[in-house]
């Protein structure tokens, strides 16, 4: 470094000529230009800017030019000085994106490789046909109502108008608990079966409750029948309760279109067609419209519809008004409220719906095929 | 009841073109199940004529013996001249009537005859068997026909062969359905056309000559008609119409006197019974059996009556057991070949008596399943009658003049009803007169205007209530005609917390990998052995059934393990290897001291205490969810090693769930069957501020694996979600979070190596105060460094005031404080210190 130039003497200082400037810049862009990637050019950039760089070093030799010369000489040695600041900013700009590339191109990895390191498990579609069919009527303002499996007779049979000869009270139908009785003297003495139909649960809530009483009733029933392709001795229902007053066989044929709607569509419609059960009068069984082919298979022996048997109907379970002297052993006048009440079982819905061919299927808990069904149904 | 259309046209004149699917479609809506429509004779086409046979030559040199025969068919050939065809039967005679089809005719199953050679002859058709013609498959032999039809007869006509069968399932309150009388009545009201009314017979008078009967039991017997029909003709058989209807309503002809019981039942649904009266000794009586008492009923079988069965007795003791089977010491001889004198009886019985003795002797019967579902009491008398006129018109008798009737007094059934009570069941308005009509159409009889005294008809017992009544004006009226309405519900209230949390818990544990499964209740009482269970452990109590599917499981199940189990062991037996199953559901936990539960009445509601005897007969079902879970609960892959299932697992498998019931759950240390002693935890919860067990969780003892069959390191988990829900506290009280800078500190514990991770973490959490926002374990470590029997817990704590930025002094000190509880409560000492 010069010392300053006390006396102001024009001295030539020879960095600051104006063609040792340039030069002195166009040395450092041809290194930048010629910089090939990060590294070299952070080494270009200490070499042409950094402390001992040739224009850093004129820079301060501004100080020892007498005071009219500075203005000038600042002046090159400014606009060098930018110059190549501004090309190292480029000249990094490019090299950064390029090693960017690069990089990116060699992080790639192919998405496309499996994931399944702890797989998702699923919810039984029982549960979750259920839960559909309950939401229907939980969103028309009915509750849920649930009851013990193992029930007392007069809940499950004495109440519900099944008297006790009826044939559905013998051992073919119904799972009796033992008693106390010695073997021999008829193990219906116990009183106590496994439930045979979610009804008692209706009974439980028409004494729990004061009418008006409209209650939808899930659960796993009992039937002494052996396990095969359409039949299994634990199954599940869905039972419906209300009583109220003024209730009509038209408000339980708009309750059942509306769940069917609800379920397979805004145009599928049911049809009641008379039957018998002890706990409703009138009674009737109920069937819908086959949702697959709409009842275009009957009669068209072209287009055959499994789901229906090309009965262009499916049958779903049995409804009615409830029997007066049901309420009456609950206590609700018969005078002043009717109800009605259905029940269908859930196993047969879900093979209808969604095409299951073997209720051994649904009832052995093979994961393979529990999984398809996810969360919700 | 099959019910042929032929037989039903008798009683309704329904429109010529109508088919059997037309009737059917009408009895289905008006209630009746009509399964099927059985179309006899379809494809059936004639010459199929009356043939009379006039020469056999039996043809030897073949397998089975062959017969080339000569038949006249009148004119049915064209010529007149005997028809020659070969014959593979030899159940006929020269002489003998048969049924020969010629050739240019069709059998049913699109069979054509044309003459052809066999058995070294020319055949010009065929002689037919019943099954051939399609009237039964009961026999094999060619159709002998009774001698009296010509030769050259048409046969389709003669034999009926072309008729359409409708077969009801009759259901249990229709008992009158169970008869050609009945379906007719429904036939004509879908028609609306009249009804001929077999029943309506000019009946002679009862008077003091018929054959003596006495009814012990007017409860179970309120009417017994006794009629005598002498000097039958032994070899009188059943015409052709008659055996053509049976067979169509599903009976084998057996003897004319049988046929025509058969007979006059199908058609008025009236039971009857024929004895042969050179059989009977003495009085006909009615009466319970008494204890011991044995009869043979015409099936064979010896049965030992019971002293509620009604019998039919004579003066040595029962000779029947009443409109359930007759005895054999008075049948008609099968044959016919020696009863000439029949006493017949029509009489009617208590519904539930017969019911009880049918089951007790499991013997169901024509007569037995319509006394079940209720006979017309009224036409005891008709039938009897109908089968007087019957076996006096074919079998050349003759009806004695003396008419028995023992009838108990009884007054007709009559209910009141508002007339629009119809209206109001239905839900729209039929109106007085139409439901008047369509009541006095099923047989009652109407009176009154606003209020309807409606007296029902003998035949329909069924008819009790108002309800009843309405059903009938709504089932006619038609059920495809009611409008379809919502009723206007008050509010509901959703969801129960308790079925939310059910709901979410499946929710979690699908999410969580858990596959649900839903497992029948049932187990044997030798997996408790296989778990493990102590002698006198309580899930050894369990609730039994009389009637088990299978003897081997007669149990409900008390725990859910088993089932789960099972389940994973089918799925591994499929060839799976990583699985990890749940299920919800109840247990049954019987103290074994259940009472029995009252007999209670259901004219009232029970009272309070009554409702409480029934529950108190009932075991306690707590609901559970449990888990099982075996093999790899992480997958290895191209991201690196997979992780085997561990105890850590199952324990994690409760706090999901207790999470989802907003509960931290208290783990300990825990020895239980069925899991391992050293890696068993019990999972507890706080309710009412007491701790309570809610479950337990680890790994499966290796004696259980082994007596199981399970995969090594099986674990389990199992949660009472009722106590779970107890535990639940309230809403969640949000946290103030703090936009502080966080402090972290990290220490090192040593502790003696039985010190449960969770009492450091416990004296930690109390010692460090109200600063500590959270801490974490995040190594454990053993080994010399540290001493034998020693381990190092390694814990990351980190401070955060609500107010301020901590300062360094403030942290350590929380810190030490933290570290002081530790040693003070579980003898830490400060790693390196
Ligand atoms: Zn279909």
């Amino acid at each position: 470094m010069s010392a300053p130039n006390k006396s102001y003497d024009p001295v030539e200082v020879e960095a600051l000529k104006p063609e040792e400037i340039e030069r002195r810049r166009d040395e450092a862009l041809a290194a930048i230009a010629e910089a090939a990637d990060l590294d070299a050019l952070r080494e270009v950039k200490v070499a042409h800017t950094g402390d001992r760089s040739p224009l850093a070093l004129a820079n301060r030799e501004i100080g020892a030019l007498p005071p009219h010369a500075k203005a000038d000489a600042g002046k090159r040695v400014g606009q060098a000085r930018g110059a190549v600041s501004q090309a190292l900013k480029a000249r990094q700009e490019v090299l950064e994106s390029e090693r960017d590339e690069r990089v990116l191109v060699e992080e790639a990895v192919d998405v496309t490789l499996p994931y399944d390191r702890v797989p998702r498990g699923a919810r039984h579609p029982l549960t979750t046909l259920s839960e559909r069919i309950e939401d229907v009527f939980v969103a028309m303002g009915y509750e849920v109502a649930e009851g013990p499996e193992v029930e007392a007779e007069w809940f499950n049979f004495d109440a519900l108008n099944i008297w006790a000869d009826h044939p559905a009270r013998t051992m073919q139908d119904t799972f009796f608990v033992e008693g106390d009785k010695p073997a021999g003297t008829g193990p219906e003495e116990s009183g106590v079966v496994l439930r045979t139909h979610t009804s008692p649960v209706q009974i439980r809530s028409l004494l729990d409750r004061e009418p008006p009483v409209y209650v939808i009733c899930p659960g796993r029933v009992y039937r002494s029948d052996e396990l095969d392709a359409t039949h299994t001795p634990v199954f599940n229902q869905v039972e419906l309760l209300a009583v109220d007053e003024g209730l009509t066989m038209a408000d339980l044929k708009g309750t059942l279109d509306h769940m069917v709607q609800s379920l397979f569509g805004e145009d599928i419609t049911t049809r009641l067609r008379p039957n018998y059960f002890p706990f409703t009068e009138p009674s009737a069984e109920m069937d819908m419209v086959c949702y697959v082919c709409r009842g275009e298979s009957v009669g068209n022996p072209d287009r055959p519809c499994r789901t229906c048997g090309s009965e262009g109907w499916i049958e779903l379970g049995g409804c009615g008004m409830v029997n007066p002297r049901v309420l009456t052993a609950c206590g609700v006048d018969p005078e002043k409220y009717s109800g009605f009440a259905f029940g269908f079982g859930i196993e047969r819905m879900l093979m209808f719906r969604h095409n299951v061919e073997d209720m051994r299927d649904i009832v052995e808990g093979d994961v393979r095929f529990t999984l398809p069904f996810g969360m919700e149904i | 009841m099959r019910v042929p259309l032929s037989w039903l046209r008798e009683y309704v004149d329904l429109p010529t073109g109508e088919s059997g699917r037309d009737v059917q479609a009408k009895l289905i809506s008006a209630g009746l199940e009509v399964e099927t429509v059985e179309q006899l004779g379809a494809g059936l086409k004639g010459p199929l004529v009356v043939g009379k046979v006039l020469t056999i030559e039996e043809l030897s040199g073949f397998k089975k013996p062959i017969r080339f025969c000569t038949v006249d068919v009148g004119t049915a050939n064209g010529t007149g001249e005997p028809q020659e065809i070969v014959c593979g039967a030899s159940n006929f005679a020269v002489g003998d009537k048969v049924v020969v089809i010629l050739p240019g005719g069709v059998l049913p199953g699109n069979f054509e005859i044309s003459a052809r050679k066999t058995y070294g002859r020319n055949s010009h058709g065929m002689i037919c068997s019943a099954r051939e013609l399609g009237m039964g498959d009961d026999h094999d032999g060619i159709i002998v026909l009774p001698p009296e039809h010509e030769a050259g007869t048409d046969a389709i006509e003669l034999l009926e062969l072309v008729d359409e069968v409708l077969d009801i399932a009759v259901t249990p309150d229709r008992g009158y359905c169970l008869s050609l009388r009945g379906v007719a009545r429904e036939a004509a009201i879908a028609y609306g056309l009249p009804l001929r009314d077999p029943a309506l017979l000019d009946v002679p008078g009862p008077n003091s000559y018929g054959y003596e009967v006495k009814v012990s039991d007017p409860a179970g017997c309120d009417r017994f008609t006794a009629r005598t029909v002498t000097g039958l003709d032994p070899e009188a058989g059943s015409p052709i119409w008659l055996q053509r209807r049976l067979q169509k309503a599903g009976m084998r002809p057996i003897s004319l006197a049988v046929d025509v019981t058969n007979y006059v039942m199908l058609e008025l649904g009236q039971p009857l019974h024929a004895y042969d009266r050179t059989r009977i000794e003495g009085v006909i009586g009615v009466r319970r059996a008494q204890p011991g008492e044995k009869l043979t009923t015409l099936d064979g079988q010896v049965r030992v009556l019971d002293p509620e069965d009604l019998v039919i007795t004579d003066n040595r003791g029962p000779i029947g057991l009443a409109g359930v089977m007759g005895g054999a010491n008075t049948e008609i001889d099968d044959a016919g070949a020696s009863t000439t004198d029949v006493v017949i009886e029509a009489a009617h019985f208590d519904p539930v008596a017969i019911a009880r003795t049918a089951r007790r002797h499991k013997l169901s019967s024509e007569a037995s399943k319509r006394f079940e579902r209720g006979v017309d009491p009224q036409a005891a008398a008709a039938a009897a009658q109908r089968t007087v006129d019957l076996l006096v018109l074919l079998a050349g008798g003759t009806a004695e003049a003396g008419v028995t009737e023992v009838i108990a007094p009884s007054a007709p059934h009559t209910i009141t009803i508002p007339a629009d009570h119809p209206d109001k069941v239905a839900g729209m308005a039929y109106g007085r007169e139409t439901v008047v009509r369509r009541l006095q159409q099923v047989g009652c009889d109407v009176y009154g205007a606003d209020e309807l005294i409606v007296t029902v008809p003998s035949w329909r017992p069924d008819l009790r209530d108002p309800n009843d009544l309405a059903e009938e004006v709504i089932r006619l009226e038609g059920y495809e005609n009611l409008p379809s309405t919502l009723p206007n519900l008050p509010s509901g209230r959703g969801l129960t917390e308790s079925q939310k949390l059910r709901r979410r818990v499946g929710r979690a544990l699908a999410g969580a990998g858990y596959t649900e499964v839903q497992n029948y209740p049932f187990l044997g009482e030798a997996v408790f052995d296989q778990l493990g269970l102590d002698a006198d452990d309580p899930r050894r109590i369990t609730v039994k059934l009389a009637n088990p599917l299978s003897d081997e499981e007669p149990a409900l199940r008390t725990t859910m393990l088993p089932g789960l189990l099972h389940a994973l062991r089918r799925n591994v037996g499929r060839g799976a290897h990583d699985l990890a199953l749940f299920e919800t559901g109840l247990v049954f936990r019987p103290s074994g001291e259940e009472p029995a539960p009252p007999r209670l009445p259901v004219d009232r509601r029970p009272t309070d205490a009554e409702i409480a005897a029934l529950d108190a007969a009932l075991p306690r079902q707590p609901r559970r969810v449990a888990v099982v879970l075996a093999g790899a609960r992480e997958q290895a892959g191209w991201w690196g090693q997979g992780r085997p299932t561990q105890w850590a697992d199952a324990i994690e498998a409760g706090r999901v769930v207790a999470a989802e019931a907003g509960v931290q759950l208290i783990v300990r240390q825990d020895q239980q069957a069925p899991f391992h002693p050293g890696r068993c935890a019990a999972l507890l919860a706080v309710v009412d501020g007491e701790e309570v067990l809610v479950g337990n969780a680890g790994e499966l003892h290796p004696r259980v694996i082994k007596a199981l069959h399970l995969p090594e390191r099986t674990s389990a988990m199992e949660v009472d979600l009722d106590r779970l829900e107890r535990a639940s506290g309230g809403p969640v009280v949000a946290p103030r979070v703090s936009t502080f800078p966080v402090a972290t500190q990290d220490v090192a514990l040593v502790v003696d190596g039985s010190v449960p991770a969770a009492e450091v973490e416990g004296a930690l959490r109390s010692g460090a105060g109200e600063l500590l926002e959270s801490l974490r374990l995040f190594d454990i470590f053993t080994g010399e460094q540290i001493g034998a029997g020693k381990k190092s817990l390694a814990y990351s704590l980190r401070f955060r005031a609500p107010d301020r930025t901590l300062t360094a002094e403030e942290a350590s000190a929380a810190r030490d404080a933290a570290v002081a509880a530790a040693a003070e409560r579980t003898g830490a000492a400060l790693r390196g210190a």
